[in-house]
């Protein structure tokens, strides 16, 4: 809780005021309760156009992980948080190319493997 | 009551294992029994197990790995032999299902248990003393890293004599290492050993980004680091974004084997081509971890020996930030061949010629360094020429078969397990050997022997190429990986050559051991006064050889790159830095067994999960979490060194160095 | 000159880069953000595995059959809750209050609790009616990254508790409250990751 900027940056997570954190963290929630409610009655109304429901969701869960980095983990874009962004951002790259890459390359795999059914058959003739 | 441990588990029919077995045990009997009549376990145990210096760390490492080098490489002659003799009619001595475990073993204990080792080692030795801090960022954690290591490979040595090892290869792919068609325990001694070092491996990469961010000398920015820190903190920075897809990978196939789940089975759903998948988006970052700390050795040895800055510093930096990212985009050329379909090869191929300008930048970097330069050949430089040549040729090789057509050719033939022996060996054993010639005199206190080091070179230099060139010829001859036989007789004469190569690289390892022993013997002669060697740049050679525990009695003020470089220039000689200086107290971290308490438990978990004791389990689990807790607890984790203890140490190496 | 004299001279602050190692609450905090990266990574393993088998489901439950949204939305309210009391206790901890301290951190480890009983409820309502793990690969994915969740959670009350014990037993010394630090990092990173979780998971499964 210090106010002074610290030698190699801040450690992630700190309050560097101390005044108006109980602030941040019930503004935080707010912002999460809304966002959360808003997913959920996404998913289940008729309201929305519903191939871009999924787009909503995520974009709702994207926003609600910002709220949660910034209004609860104190991530800001100040100078000595630098290397805490960078390792979250280097931490978002893998996850994404983890999971979009996956998605995308077993996608391809599966639509050239022949049919379950026809592997069946095969696999039982022998 | 001991799970499915029983004593069928023991080989007893199997000469070749049982003699084996034998000579190591009482080997290590020997050591023990030498150890416990001269007294030393005290000294062992207060200086080396319970240690949390990172230099000594950084020397147990590197033990580590250079005797699991010995296993790994007899495991790689039986091969070798085993096809020089398998041509046409004959079987040659070694069955399928034991060939099988031996080049599962083979690679398993080559990549994780001496190249990550050596590297991790190397690493945890430098970094503190070219960044001007004390120690890494986590001392207690660095020494549970190491120990967990050791727990892996013990685990690993444990299946040659107690059940069997793994028959999959290195990876392990299912649906055959799936519980269905590996129903023993050789999958299970993998995944559990590797999970266990996994995990040390893990904490070591957190531990040493951390100490590369946070923990550098005054003045000591980014700009002013030198290339070995960068190249490790694009290491682990990938070790720390890595690891990770590694263990969950692991834990998948685990749990399909332990609970009956059906991520990678052929039945209810299952996908084996995602684990394919995964594992490779591990596999690829793993090579790059590797070979950018050799990369960072070959940029300090080239500098140094040269005479010269390393040219083209910024680029250096920028194309080893480059590989780090771009080694996660290309990680499908491991399997061209699964199915993906044109497009998605196609821009893996693409992005994996593109990996290649970075490490060309590289070379023209070092290679500009020497241009022009005072060259001194010492055994470093002979490296240094070697690699250059070597990986080059290797890393061509990679970029022909990044050309998806090419690979569909020569996907898992011989002319793949040329491609990375030529540049594991020609980048990462290479580098290793350099770094650990470069920097032993900084760890021992004297050089090690000049003309057994050039020995040692030119029979691993020559060792790798009568070994694996015929290995490209083989592969484009139609020969594939992880065959125990073959019925073409043209390929033995080929095979026969490999086995020469292999038996001069065993001469090299050989030589090692005989230069370890002549350079202890003549340690007077050739001993370390100065701290200052090679006239080294960076400032691990402005400290004495070996280091005081403390490593730097003042923390050294940087200004620019190649700080000791800059101190010298401007005060003449070396010697000037210890003129009168007060000293004050300095804290050290104190000794603490948790690592290797830590350790053992991990060992009795792993084991009695193999075998399904699951008592044993819970024992190991518990004492772990006692170990952790009792850690917890402790408020007494350091020691202080009084100032009069520095200032003596300094007047007396002070005293030593003008004597010479 | 150094660039920390001259940058001295001009009148700037000397950059953060140049002061020399960093301060121990600074490096254990870091290294701990490192940590939850890796983990983070490994949840991202699972969420693709999750994506890729969702819909193999061998002919047996789906997720629409199996997955109760009002459930889900207690389960998330309690996580959530659980972060802000978190955020409170941290505070209490910075302050060095200790009533303050066990009251917040003891309401956060009810909440916590709240949410395993409300997993483990669904998990074994689901284990009866034969949608287990080995039923099909869609299980497998589910109940692992869903399961792996729940115990990282379990692991952090755990740590609670301990942490509970250290302050009662060492006082807010440097040491313990550097480790309540890295445990609110923790409690809000798998409240991040929940995030993900009941967005791919739950909701993901009605459409």
């Amino acid at each position: 809780m210090s106010t002074e900027v610290e030698a190699q940056g801040v450690a992630p997570g700190v309050n560097v005021h101390t005044h108006g954190t109980r602030r941040s963290y019930l503004i935080g929630l707010g912002y999460a309760l809304v966002l959360t409610l808003a997913s959920f009655w996404a998913s289940s109304t008729d309201l929305i156009y519903s191939p871009g429901v999924p787009i909503l969701l995520e974009v709702l869960a994207i926003a609600q992980m910002g709220v949660h980095l910034v209004f609860f983990l104190h991530i800001s874009s100040a100078p000595d948080q630098t290397n805490n962004i960078l390792a979250l951002a280097f931490g978002i790259f893998v996850v994404g190319l983890l999971v979009f890459g996956s998605m995308i390359i077993m996608a391809h795999l599966n639509h050239n493997m022949m049919p379950t059914d026809r592997l069946m058959q095969l696999q039982m003739q022998r | 009551m001991f799970g499915r441990l029983s004593w069928a588990a023991i080989p007893f029919d199997v000469p070749v294992v049982m003699i084996a077995a034998g000579s190591v045990g009482f080997l290590i009997f020997c050591v023990l029994a030498l150890v416990t009549v001269k007294g030393w376990w005290p000294y062992l145990w207060r200086e080396w197990i319970t240690s949390v210096d990172h230099k000594r760390i950084g020397v147990m490492y590197i033990g580590l790995a250079l005797l699991m080098l010995v296993r790994g490489f007899s495991d790689a002659m039986l091969m070798r032999s085993q096809l020089a003799l398998a041509a046409g009619h004959a079987q040659g001595y070694l069955p399928p299902e034991h060939y099988d475990q031996i080049f599962s073993a083979h690679g398993t204990i080559m990549i994780f248990f001496v190249a990550m080792p050596f590297v991790i080692g190397l690493m945890n030795f430098v970094l503190p003393l070219q960044l001007g801090v004390r120690d890494v960022a986590f001392p207690v954690l660095n020494s549970i890293g190491f120990w967990l290591s050791a727990a892996g490979v013990l685990l690993v040595n444990v299946s040659l004599v107690v059940g069997e090892f793994a028959r999959t290869g290195w990876l392990a792919y299912p649906p055959l290492s799936e519980l269905a068609y590996s129903p023993g325990v050789g999958v299970d001694y993998y995944l559990w050993s590797l999970q266990i070092s996994g995990l040390g491996t893990l904490l070591s990469g957190i531990n040493l980004t951390t100490t590369i961010l946070k923990l550098r000398a005054p003045g000591m920015g980014y700009r002013q680091m030198p290339i070995f820190c960068w190249t490790a903190l694009a290491s682990n920075l990938l070790i720390v974004a890595a690891f990770p897809i590694l263990t969950a990978t692991f834990a998948m196939l685990l749990l399909d084997r332990y609970g009956g789940f059906h991520f990678f089975t052929n039945d209810l759903g299952g996908n084996p081509m995602m684990y394919v998948n995964l594992i490779w988006s591990w596999g690829h970052p793993e090579v790059y971890i590797l070979i950018l700390p050799a990369f960072g050795v070959f940029s300090e040895v080239v500098a140094t020996f040269s005479g010269k800055p390393l040219f083209g510093r910024r680029s250096m930096v920028m194309a080893t930030m480059v590989i780090c990212v771009l080694s996660f985009l290309v990680w499908l050329h491991h399997f061209f061949t699964m199915g993906a379909g044109a497009d998605v090869n196609a821009f893996f191929g693409v992005m994996t010629m593109l990996i290649a300008v970075p490490t060309g930048v590289k070379i023209f970097n070092w290679l500009f360094t020497l241009y022009g330069g005072r060259i001194r050949f010492t055994v470093p430089v002979y490296w240094a020429l070697g690699f250059m040549v070597t990986f080059v040729i290797g890393g061509m090789t990679g970029v022909l078969m990044a050309i998806p057509p090419a690979d569909f050719v020569l996907h898992n033939s011989l002319f793949l397990i040329a491609h990375f022996h030529n540049v594991v060996i020609g980048g990462v054993v290479f580098g290793v050997m350099a770094g650990i010639t470069y920097w032993f005199p900084k760890a021992f206190g004297f050089t090690l022997n000049e003309r057994l080091g050039k020995a040692v070179f030119w029979c691993w230099f020559f060792g790798f190429y009568l070994a694996f060139m015929p290995l490209y010829v083989l592969g484009l001859m139609g020969a594939t990986r992880r065959m125990q036989h073959y019925s073409n007789m043209h390929w033995q004469p080929l095979m026969l050559v490999a086995l020469a190569g292999a038996v001069l690289i065993l001469l090299g390892i050989a030589l090692t051991g005989v230069q370890l022993a002549v350079s202890i013997r003549q340690r007077e002669r050739n001993r370390d006064v100065t701290g200052d060697p090679w006239n080294g740049r960076t400032l691990e050679w402005s400290i004495p050889s070996p280091p005081p525990v403390w490593n730097f009695s003042h923390l050294p003020q940087v200004d620019r790159a190649d700080a000791f470089w800059a101190m010298k220039q401007q005060r003449g000689t070396a010697q000037d830095r210890n003129g009168k200086r007060t000293y004050e107290t300095i804290h050290v971290p104190r000794n603490n067994p948790t690592g290797f308490f830590l350790a053992f438990c991990a060992v009795l978990l792993g084991f009695s999960l193999i075998w399904h004791i699951w008592w044993g389990a819970g024992l190991g689990l518990l004492g772990a979490i006692v170990v952790c807790l009792r850690q917890a607890w402790r408020t007494d984790g350091e020691i202080e060194v009084p100032a009069e203890k520095i200032t003596a140490f300094e007047r007396l190496h002070g005293l030593k160095e003008s004597a010479v | 000159m150094s660039a920390a004299e001259q940058a001295l001279l001009d009148g700037d602050a000397v950059p953060l880069s140049l002061r020399g190692p960093a301060a121990t609450r600074v490096v254990a905090g870091y290294g701990f953000w490192l940590f939850l990266l890796s983990d983070i990574i490994i949840f991202a393993a699972l969420f693709a595995a999750y994506a890729v088998l969702s819909g193999e489901t061998a002919g047996g439950p789906t997720a629409a059959d199996l997955f109760d949204k009002k459930h889900v939305l207690i389960e998330t309210a309690c996580l959530l809750a659980s972060s802000v009391t978190c955020g409170f206790g941290s505070l209490a901890v910075q302050s060095g209050d200790r009533t303050s301290t066990y009251f917040w951190m003891a309401i956060t480890f009810i909440l916590g609790v709240t949410f395993l009983s409300l997993e483990v409820s669904e998990f074994s309502h689901m284990l009866s009616i034969g949608a287990g793990p080995s039923r099909s690969a869609f299980l497998s994915a589910f109940f692992t990254l869903v399961g792996t969740h729940g115990l990282h959670v379990t692991l952090g009350l755990c740590w609670l508790v301990v942490m509970l014990l250290q302050v009662a037993t060492l006082g807010f010394q440097p040491m313990v409250s550097r480790r309540f630090f890295c445990f609110g990092l923790f409690w809000h990173a798998l409240d991040i990751v929940w995030i993900g979780v009941f967005t791919i998971v739950y909701l993901g499964a009605h459409l």
